[in-house]
């Protein structure tokens, strides 16, 4: 195994290796030298802009930006202000800080997106350093600026900007300083002279790292690690002081060289995240001229000549070295791997990685190593340990060994579960995919696990590698609506905005690709059709969005308010109908409202229950304009109702005539008439009845009830003799029953007719009548409805009912 | 507490412990005690959702009615507006903030929309000036409520009016999300059949949002095969007629309302021998009617004259039961009948057996083949039940009616003769125009002239119609669906009829005949109806087709959309119970009705403003 561990060096217990990545694919004619290079963590791509701050307006510096393996992307002279700092944000952009506090925002292909200022006074002041920064609310900004104080901002998306206190004695820039975020805040840790200090909001406080000694000199340098946790600080005396950030505790201090009159150029902490306790402490990386240094706790070190200026970039764990020819990662060797390719190790995994070669040299000592595996009920743990080493070598073909020892010790087990080996296999061949040098993404596994492959696909998205990132989504089988639809939006977005094509075109090309496909949203492609100044292409956009309730919005910002309401009113959604009629009213004159209204039968009819409830008038004006005669009458009934004075309650039903009137209908115009003539003539209801047609039989019902309710039964005998009654005599019978004058209700029993001869006498309570009249009638279920009626006292009556029902049956 | 919504064919619960999870999401929200200003309308559906205690438990310690004016003080963190999207109701929402601002200056304001948020609304509150000061603006999603273990109702009540009257269709909206809700919980439902202009309606738009939705591809296996949305225009007859199931007369006599009754006192008055009756309860009771209720669940859908027999049975049964005790001998058999108690006792309580029971034995004592019998509110009751059927089996139904004629004269309840006439109207496909006029005429002239927009409305909803068509095609209709069962038999029923007595509901039947033998076979009298008929297919992910053991049943969801009463309800029960049926079918609608409420929801009243 001597080849994997050759480029092993022993640090304490730990090893560190230095892998190669790339040769870079650029071509720098002066290296790396007098540039400002920012590079971003994750693989992320290179910035690199010369000479900064040549103020020469003829020659203008050249801004360039690389993938990680060095594959120009973009690059264009710079031609506003001096740049002091570059960096990346979490999502790719470039931000250029400038000296006079303004801060430039270039995508990934250097195009202009926008830009924000750290404050005004910084122009007079000017930025003397900036930092940039990622948080937990996202990417940061901190610069120091000439009156030596700092400004924050913690979220360039949402930008706060915080100035913070000012620091006694503090003149110029300090000698160093860095941005720290614990506990959700963030806070500048800095050196002036013999001083450290840490600046937050509020207050600035002198600190002192405990087992600093003040001979120890003043801090040159400091570094922050990756997960913020720990700090490095570099004397002018030559000490190394390590510890956790907040300052409380100190790791080490160490004198690492001789040679430490020079400062370094660079320091970074770097820390490997091994599952042994005891190497969770940090190791320190400093880089002189042609010198790089790691330093552990103890005074170990290992020394790496260097012959090209170098850039160091701090990874999740370890620490990426960028020279102008090549690309290199410097990490400690993952426990697991020591464990497996040291040198004699007997540890399960690398037994199994022997068996498995020696099985493939077909020789039976494989079967040695299996047993002593096996004895030791090590196997498991032996496949685990090859998959998870596998995961973390960077050369394809020492994967493959891993993978496939691991496989062979499979084999030999009964009940193992597949799926880490399964998820591994996957995700390195993804790895390697993107580790290629025309994608650039030199990720370790470590650090794709821990920026998941979410974001993996916005990088990639970002640089514009749609098929390869629609190819990672179905690989991994990641649901459309994450995955694939995530890729055709960005890639529709981005479509809309080539200029070379024809609105039609693009329409096509878009709807082709994108389909149906889920949780693409055709309105967010419109609109970003619409914001690069294409609104034709927006509207033709939108109409392959299927969420009307998204169509709605953009419409009516792009001034189709037309269009905005048929779209609503398709979405059946009434409170979005609601929402573009009340744009429309406040945006048209009344003329042209009314009119767009009357096209869209379903507005119309929502706007008029809107006018029912909060503008009558309105509503009277919708219905004239419809020539909606009938609805017209309709409401100035209703409004009849409401008015108090009787002249005008008049004029209403008056209206309200003529209108059925208009509407041809005839009744209701007849019976508004009557009840316009009742409510002005205050006739007698009687009168009334009379001059308006009452039918006799409701004449006669009206009488009958309101004279015996009166019980002015003599009246009521006159009335029932004045002529045959319409309404018959038992509604007599029942009347007077109601009124429970029984004997003035058997008065008018005779007179009933024959078929209600029964139902009189029952009604009296005249059980031998009404037997009577059922056995005269032979009626059977008149007999029974007697019968239902009798209590056991009626004896003689039921006897005559049943003999009479039996005499029926028989016959 | 809601078990029984579970026990059915497709348990609801789940539907009801999703909304439940969501409104304590919300109440956790807003930190701190608070209390709630309801929007009255509301308090009804929310009570078929959680209790008070619910509310409780997340520090809820007043409720308010929402009026006008200042709120009434409450020592609270938070106050919690819950009502519908309303512009009325946000006027007044702005009239308590204003008036509070003065007095507390320390309480939050919140507002949940029920069902859904408006922009109109908010856009109200802004201009009124008090938007800024809800520190939460939310919706809470309330379409389709669990009512009972094979129903579902929005209990939205103005849907038949919204639709037909003002062609508002935000309840058809509000119903097709409810829809896309209820298959997300129980999967997407393959099949879709529809008839009437509002089910086209709805289906469009839950295809239309099924494609919005396209990315989140539905991995629930489908508990429902078919959905069938009807109109309620489709069937207008059914909701005119009385009801004769025990639950439909209980609708019809003291109403049903979010599924509960309200009943005068004196029905609770206790009639022990020997005690004075000191402790009448002057306030009416409410009931909860639903299956929970194991005795009730037992004889809500039976036929009315049916009741009696199977109550007598049942109490025979339950007092040998309780006589058992003494038989019991070993420790099991009295673990065994102690168990039994709660049940037992349940039935022995007064209230739903005895409900209705005196109604019932005096209505079923004057048997209909009796139409002789004395003066009395059952008589009534006959006399409009024969004039009824009179119409439903197509006798004289295009002359003026005696019995309608006397009822005005006599000023009978103005909605009992619209009942009537419209019933009219709809069994003779319109009426002359002479006989429309004079029927107007009289109801104008006996009820007041205001009742012209009710008619107006009534004409509208195509309730009350002239014959346009020299063709009266209801008979067709009547004969093809075997809409009126000569011998329905009421003790132990072999047709859905029974439910009206012989009457069989049209809704129901084209339910009937869809599941076997399909709608191919009534093509002619589904063009008679009003609005397109039509099926529609939607996808399933593969994998989720169901492999339907042998003899299972399918499922189907019966949509009403403006209504459905508790007969065709039962109606419906009946024919999940029957067992060569094949289908069991859930019951959703925008609101339970009857011909009253139904009616009166048509109904405009003008206020007079003149004493």
């Amino acid at each position: 195994m001597a080849f994997i561990t050759a480029n092993w060096n022993p640090l304490g217990e730990a090893f560190y290796r230095k892998t190669e990545l790339y040769e870079m694919c650029w071509n720098l004619r002066d290296g790396l030298r007098d540039s400002l290079v920012a590079a971003a963590p994750y693989g992320g791509p290179i910035a690199l802009l010369r000479e900064p701050l040549r103020r020469s307006p003829s020659s203008r510096p050249q801004l360039e930006i690389y993938s990680a393996s060095g594959v120009g992307i973009a690059s264009f002279p710079w031609k506003s202000g001096p740049v002091v700092q570059l960096g990346w944000t979490v999502s790719d952009e470039l931000l250029c800080i400038q000296e006079d506090g303004s801060v430039l925002i270039y995508d990934l292909f250097g195009s202009f997106k926008r830009h924000f200022s750290m404050g005004q006074e910084v122009v007079q002041t000017q930025v003397l350093e900036a930092k940039v920064f990622h948080s937990p609310y996202g990417t940061g900004v901190a610069i120091v600026t000439g009156s030596s104080r700092f400004t924050l901002a913690t979220n360039i998306d949402d930008l706060k900007l915080r100035r913070l206190p000012e620091v006694p004695g503090l003149q110029g820039k300090p000698s160093c300083w860095v941005v720290l975020t614990q506990d959700r805040q963030t806070k500048v840790l800095l050196s002036n002279g013999l001083d450290l200090y840490i600046v937050d909001n509020t207050s600035c406080t002198a600190v002192v790292p405990p087992g600093l000694s003040p001979q120890a000199g003043s801090v040159v340098h400091m570094s922050v690690s990756f997960s913020y946790k720990y700090l490095a600080l570099f004397t002018d005396s030559g000490h190394l002081w390590t510890g956790t950030s907040n300052l409380f505790t100190c790791l080490s201090v160490c004198l690492p060289v001789c040679l430490c009159i020079y400062q370094p150029l660079y320091l970074s902490l770097c820390l490997t995240r091994c599952r042994r306790p005891k190497s969770q402490q940090p190791s320190v990386v400093l880089m002189w001229d042609r010198l790089l240094l790691v330093a552990g706790v103890c005074n170990d070190t290992i020394q790496f000549p260097l012959e090209d200026p170098c850039v160091l970039i701090g990874e999740l764990d370890g620490v990426r070295i960028i020279s102008s020819t090549n690309q290199e990662l410097l990490q400690e060797v993952p426990l697991v791997c020591q464990d497996i390719f040291k040198i004699a190790s007997m540890a399960p995994g690398a037994l199994l990685l022997e068996a498995h070669r020696e099985y493939e040299k077909l020789s039976q000592k494989a079967d040695e190593y299996l047993r002593e595996i096996k004895e030791q009920s090590m196997l498991g743990e032996a496949v685990k340990q090859c998959v998870e080493a596998a995961g973390h070598e960077y050369d394809t073909n020492t994967q493959k060994s891993l993978m496939r020892a691991a496989s062979f010790g499979k084999c030999f087990l009964t009940d193992f579960s597949p799926d880490q080996f399964v998820s591994t296999c996957r995700e390195l061949r993804v790895l390697n995919s993107v580790r290629e040098s025309s994608v650039g993404l030199p990720l370790t596994h470590a650090q794709f696990k821990q920026m998941t492959v979410q974001v993996l696909i916005d990088r990639l998205v970002y640089r514009q590698f749609y098929p390869l990132a629609i190819e990672i989504c179905r690989y991994l089988k990641i649901p459309d609506y994450q995955g694939v639809s995530r890729v055709l939006k960005h890639w529709a977005s981005c479509k809309v905005q080539q200029k070379d094509l024809s609105d039609e075109a693009i329409a096509r090309a878009v709807c082709v690709k994108v389909g149906d496909s889920p949780g693409v949203s055709y309105s967010d492609i419109a609109a970003r059709a619409y914001e690069c100044g294409r609104t034709e292409l927006a509207i033709k956009l939108l109409d392959f969005e299927a969420r009307s309730g998204e169509q709605v919005p953009l419409l009516l910002k792009m001034k189709r308010s037309q269009l905005a309401l048929s779209k609503a009113v398709e979405s059946g959604d009434t409170d979005l109908v609601y929402t573009v009629v009340s744009y429309l009213k406040n945006e048209m004159n009344r003329g042209d409202f009314f009119m767009t209204l009357r096209n869209q039968p379903v507005a119309l009819s929502l706007y008029r229950q809107f006018c029912k409830l909060q503008e009558q008038e309105t509503l009277k004006d919708l219905y004239n304009q419809d020539d909606d005669h009938q609805e017209l009458a309709n409401y100035y009934v209703t409004a009849s109702y409401k008015e108090k004075r009787l002249e005008s309650r008049l004029s209403l039903l008056q209206s309200a005539v003529d209108e059925y009137n208009k509407a041809k209908n005839e009744f209701a115009a007849k019976a508004t008439m009557e009840a316009l003539l009742a409510l002005g003539l205050h006739k007698q209801a009687e009168q009334l009845y009379r001059d308006f047609r009452v039918p006799d039989k409701r004449y006669w019902w009206l009488k009958l009830k309101s004279l015996a309710e009166k019980e002015e039964w003599e009246e009521l005998e006159k009335f029932s003799k004045s002529k045959k009654s319409p309404i018959g005599y038992l509604a007599f019978v029942e009347v007077c029953m109601k009124c429970n004058n029984k004997y003035e209700a058997k008065k008018y029993v005779s007179k009933v007719t024959p078929e209600q001869k029964v139902k009189a006498h029952l009604a009296v309570s005249d059980l031998e009548g009404a037997a009577d009249a059922a056995i005269e009638r032979r009626n059977e279920a008149e007999m029974g409805a007697v019968l239902s009626r009798c209590s056991a006292s009626d004896r003689l009556v039921i006897d005559r009912l049943n003999r009479a029902r039996a005499g029926a049956a028989k016959k | 507490m809601a078990a029984h919504l579970s026990y059915g064919r497709v348990n609801l619960n789940i539907l009801r412990e999703a909304a439940r999870k969501e409104l304590r999401e919300f109440l956790d929200k807003c930190a701190g005690s608070k209390a709630i200003v309801w929007d009255e309308y509301l308090t009804g559906p929310f009570g078929l959702i959680a209790q008070y205690s619910l509310l409780k438990e997340h520090e809820v310690e007043k409720m308010f009615t929402l009026k006008s004016g200042r709120l009434p003080s409450a020592d609270v963190k938070n106050i919690i507006f819950f009502v519908r999207p309303r512009l009325e109701l946000m006027d007044i929402i702005a009239e308590n903030v204003f008036s509070e601002d003065k007095h507390h200056s320390s309480r939050d304001f919140h507002i949940l929309f029920v069902p859904r948020r408006s922009m109109l609304c908010e856009q109200r509150l802004k201009e009124q000036g008090v938007l800024g000061s809800f520190i939460n603006i939310d919706e809470y999603i309330l379409d389709l409520i669990p009512y009972d273990g094979d129903l579902l109702s929005m209990e939205y009540e103005s849907a038949f009016r919204e639709c037909y009257l003002e062609n508002d269709q935000t309840s058809l909206y509000h119903t097709a999300k409810g829809l896309m809700t209820l298959q997300a919980l129980y999967g997407t439902i393959p099949q879709i059949y529809g008839k009437g202009d509002c089910a086209r309606h709805v289906a469009n738009m839950m295809l239309r949002m099924k494609r919005e939705f396209a990315g989140t591809q539905n991995q629930i296996l489908p508990v429902f095969d078919t959905l069938l949305l009807l109109d309620r225009n489709v069937d207008l007859l059914t909701p005119l007629a009385t009801q004769l199931t025990y639950e439909g007369l209980i609708d019809e006599i003291y109403g049903i309302n979010n599924g509960y009754v309200k009943l005068p006192p004196e029905k609770f008055a206790q009639k022990k021998q020997g005690e004075a009756s000191k402790d009448l309860p002057t306030e009416p009771k409410k009931l909860q009617l639903n299956s929970a209720e194991e005795l009730y669940a037992e004889i809500r859908d039976k036929n009315f004259n049916a009741v009696g027999a199977a109550l007598s049975k049942k109490a025979k049964i339950i007092s040998a039961a309780f006589e058992e005790r003494h038989n019991a001998k070993t420790v099991g058999e009295i673990k065994q009948f102690v168990s039994q108690l709660p049940h037992m006792q349940a039935a022995r309580t007064p209230c739903f057996p005895t409900l209705l029971k005196n109604e019932i034995q005096s209505l079923s004592n004057n048997s209909r083949q009796y139409p002789v019998s004395p003066v009395s509110a059952s008589e009534a009751f006959f006399d409009n039940l024969t004039v009824e059927q009179e119409f439903m089996t197509g006798v004289d139904t295009d002359k003026v009616n005696t019995y309608i004629e006397d009822c005005i004269a006599q000023k009978d309840p103005l909605i009992k003769i619209l009942r009537l006439v419209c019933m009219q109207s709809v069994c003779n496909n319109g009426l002359k125009q002479k006989v429309l006029d004079y029927y107007k005429r009289e109801i104008l002239q006996t009820y007041g002239y205001e009742h012209i927009l009710t008619l107006n409305n009534l004409e509208k909803g195509g309730l009350l119609k002239p014959q346009t068509s020299s063709r009266n095609n209801y008979p067709t209709i009547r004969k093809t669906l075997k809409l009126w069962m000569e011998d329905a038999n009421e003790q132990n029923p072999n047709d859905i009829s029974y439910v009206y007595s012989g009457y069989a509901p049209l809704s129901i039947r084209l339910t009937q005949v869809l599941a076997r033998p399909g709608w191919r076979s009534i093509e002619e009298v589904l063009k008679m109806l009003p609005g397109p008929h039509f099926e529609e297919r939607q996808q399933l992910p593969s994998g989720l087709h169901k492999k339907r053991q042998q003899g299972e049943n399918r499922t189907t969801l019966v949509f009403f959309l403006g209504g459905v009463t508790y007969a065709e309800i039962a109606a419906l029960r009946f024919l999940s119970q029957m067992e060569d049926s094949g289908m069991e079918y859930i019951i959703a609608t925008t609101k339970l009705v009857n011909g009253t409420t139904w009616i009166k929801s048509l109904m405009d009243r003008p206020e007079s403003q003149t004493p």
